[in-house]
């Protein structure tokens, strides 16, 4: 191979390149829109389009029931669930979305030690972590949201009040947009945490479900021995119980909680702020993962 | 004009020094860069990158301070890491195109660098598979295409023939060269073995422990390493072939250390032998032949970093090759 390469080589000739070089800020785009679309298995293997778009196939079946339902059923005058309710009953397909698509997107970087080659070139760790955790955060949205757009739609298709279901609408939204930010930011940090993807899968769901688990059970206990105080300070302890807390107090949402004791708008500011603090919480954590995982 | 340079530049851990007041100055061409595992190579490296402060003194690449032009300098710089860094599920061309737009190449001629960058290297029709299957050889070329295919300035290639089998070896050090004389970009490449850059780079630097050791041409270091491991079984006639053949290469005019090295069991000692050019081996090989013995291997010393520490140390074999070198001239 050595003779035949080296002349056929030497023919072609090397072209230097002289044209623009776009520098961080366009590195940084390029690795969000490359990260984004992973998460939903663009630009790579079709094994691995199956589970994420499986998932948001099943994600939106829903949404287009209770609009057929809406639709069909005379009459009716609202959808049958609220929008803010809709991640709340659907958080498993989340949660699922989450382990599967937070390790692929950084465990892989650091399991093959691909990160020193991001940080020899013009993009630093800020970008990186940025990039990969605004991709996470928009690819959730992307899940939650869709399906709010479909019943919004539907809604107005049923001639539902516009203002009435426009209003629920930009509530359910800034609800997933919060949930997105929230689950996103636990997700990488858990999967940044191994190199191992299949830790990485299982610390997530274990992150997202043992509390959830536990703080049910504590509210359902609260609730049937009557100690109803307890129940809105419960919520706080699981991520999606922190999400129906806070949209409960703001957003105008019906809580999940054992007898829909939701937390009152006092109460909702603690949620709020613990839900801002994990947020910017994960955020600080991936920085300090990546200082040590340069070159 | 100066590609590297360095003043002073130290980098102290809490417990160790990795470097200890380096001041290199460093052109255009390929500079080898030798030193001992835990040398202080890939320190420099990370300083030079502008990712790791240095302790004190200052360092400047292409002309502009690691301190302040980080960024600047990386944009320039192509960086080929020692480790494994390919992710196994994505073909070459997948992965390399990436690399070029996070260099802040646009997407059209980060696809068009990646087409060429790999012809270059060597990698045809196995860029669209997975990177997975690829042997050794071929993930080198793929690291060394990420760290070309935005045209830098320079390269840093952090032991670039590592795992690598002999002809992979060659094939890989004569890229290193064309790097430079075919595609106009310097080079600081880093190995253990100083017998392999001697005959890539045209100069080289020498480090252990963090401190300068040596730095000049390679011609300096080509008349040292240019000795001949000769091995030669006994026959009947001559029950000991060493010695015959020594006394034989002695009078054919041919300079052989004092020393003599332990053969491979059943046959002889090895003879070292020092190669002025071509000729001494057709000398030494039609001697054997004379003598009618069996010659068992003739191969070129590679020399290892620590002959040179010797050399500088204490009164050594190496020293005594040296001289018996320039006694022979």
């Amino acid at each position: 191979m050595a003779p035949d390469t080296s002349t056929q080589i030497h023919n072609i000739g090397y072209r230097s390149y002289d044209g623009p070089r776009l520098g961080r800020a366009y590195a940084r785009k390029s690795l969000f829109s490359q990260s984004l679309r992973g998460a939903y298995g663009l630009g790579r293997s079709a094994k691995s389009k199956v589970l994420p778009m499986l998932l948001f196939a099943v994600m939106c079946v829903p949404a287009l029931i209770i609009v057929a339902v809406a639709i069909a059923v005379p009459g009716s005058t609202d959808l049958p669930i609220k929008y803010t309710t809709y991640a709340l009953t659907t958080q498993v397909i989340i949660g699922l979305f989450l382990a599967s698509q937070a390790p692929q997107s950084v465990s892989r970087d650091l399991r093959f030690k691909t990160v020193p080659l991001y940080f020899s070139r013009p993009i630093e760790r800020v970008d990186y972590v940025v990039a990969k955790y605004a991709a996470m955060a928009s690819a959730l949205f992307i899940l939650t949201a869709t399906p709010l757009v479909i019943m919004w739609i539907g809604s107005l298709l049923a001639k539902f009040d516009f203002a009435h279901q426009t209003k629920g609408f930009g509530q359910g939204l800034v609800s997933v947009l919060l949930l997105s930010l929230l689950f996103a930011g636990l997700g990488l940090v858990m999967a940044a945490l191994t190199p191992r993807r299949g830790f990485g899968v299982a610390a997530i769901i274990a992150v997202l479900l043992i509390p959830f688990g536990a703080v049910t059970a504590v509210q359902g206990i609260a609730y049937s021995t009557g100690n109803t105080g307890a129940i809105e300070w419960m919520g706080l302890f699981s991520p999606i119980t922190l999400i129906d807390g806070v949209q409960t107090a703001f957003l105008g949402a019906t809580s999940a909680f054992p007898g829909g004791e939701g937390p009152s708008a006092g109460v909702g500011v603690v949620y709020l702020l613990v839900a801002l603090g994990l947020i910017v919480g994960s955020y600080a954590a991936l920085m300090a993962r990546y200082r040590k995982a340069g070159l | 004009m100066t590609v590297i340079a360095t003043e002073s530049l130290s980098k102290r851990y809490p417990r160790v020094t990795a470097l200890d007041r380096l001041s290199l100055d460093i052109g255009p061409g390929v500079t080898g860069l030798v030193g001992a595992n835990g040398a202080g190579k890939s320190t420099l490296i990370k300083i030079l990158l502008g990712l790791s402060p240095a302790t004190e003194g200052s360092a400047a690449v292409l002309g502009l301070d690691v301190r302040t032009h980080g960024s600047a300098i990386r944009e320039r710089v192509g960086y080929m890491p020692e480790h494994d860094c390919l992710p196994p599920d994505v073909s070459a061309t997948e992965f390399v195109v990436h690399m070029a737009r996070m260099s802040g190449l646009p997407p059209t001629a980060a696809r068009e660098r990646t087409a060429d960058t790999l012809r270059h290297v060597g990698l045809y029709e196995e860029r669209y598979r997975p990177i997975g299957g690829y042997s050794t050889g071929m993930k080198q070329r793929v690291k060394l295409a990420q760290a070309l295919v935005h045209d830098p300035q320079l390269v840093l290639l952090d032991e670039p023939t590592n795992g690598l089998d002999p002809v992979g070896r060659d094939e890989m050090l004569g890229l290193i060269r064309r790097i430079h004389t075919d595609f106009g970009i310097s080079v600081l490449v880093t190995s253990h073995l100083l017998g392999e850059l001697e005959r890539t780079c045209d100069h080289v630097v020498v480090v252990d422990g963090g401190k300068l050791l040596r730095s000049s041409s390679t011609s300096d270091f080509t008349q040292i390493t240019t000795t001949l491991a000769v091995e030669v079984t006994d026959s009947d006639t001559h029950p000991d072939g060493t010695a015959a053949l020594r006394k034989a290469l002695t009078e054919a005019g041919i300079s052989l250390h004092v020393g003599e090295e332990q053969g491979l069991p059943g046959a002889g000692h090895i003879l070292l032998v020092e190669a002025t050019g071509e000729e001494t081996y057709d000398t030494v090989r039609d001697t054997v032949a004379d003598l009618g013995i069996g010659l068992v291997r003739m191969e070129q010393r590679r020399h290892h970093i620590a002959e040179v520490f010797r050399d500088n140390d204490q009164p050594s074999p190496t020293v005594q090759q040296k001289g018996a070198g320039s006694d022979g001239a």
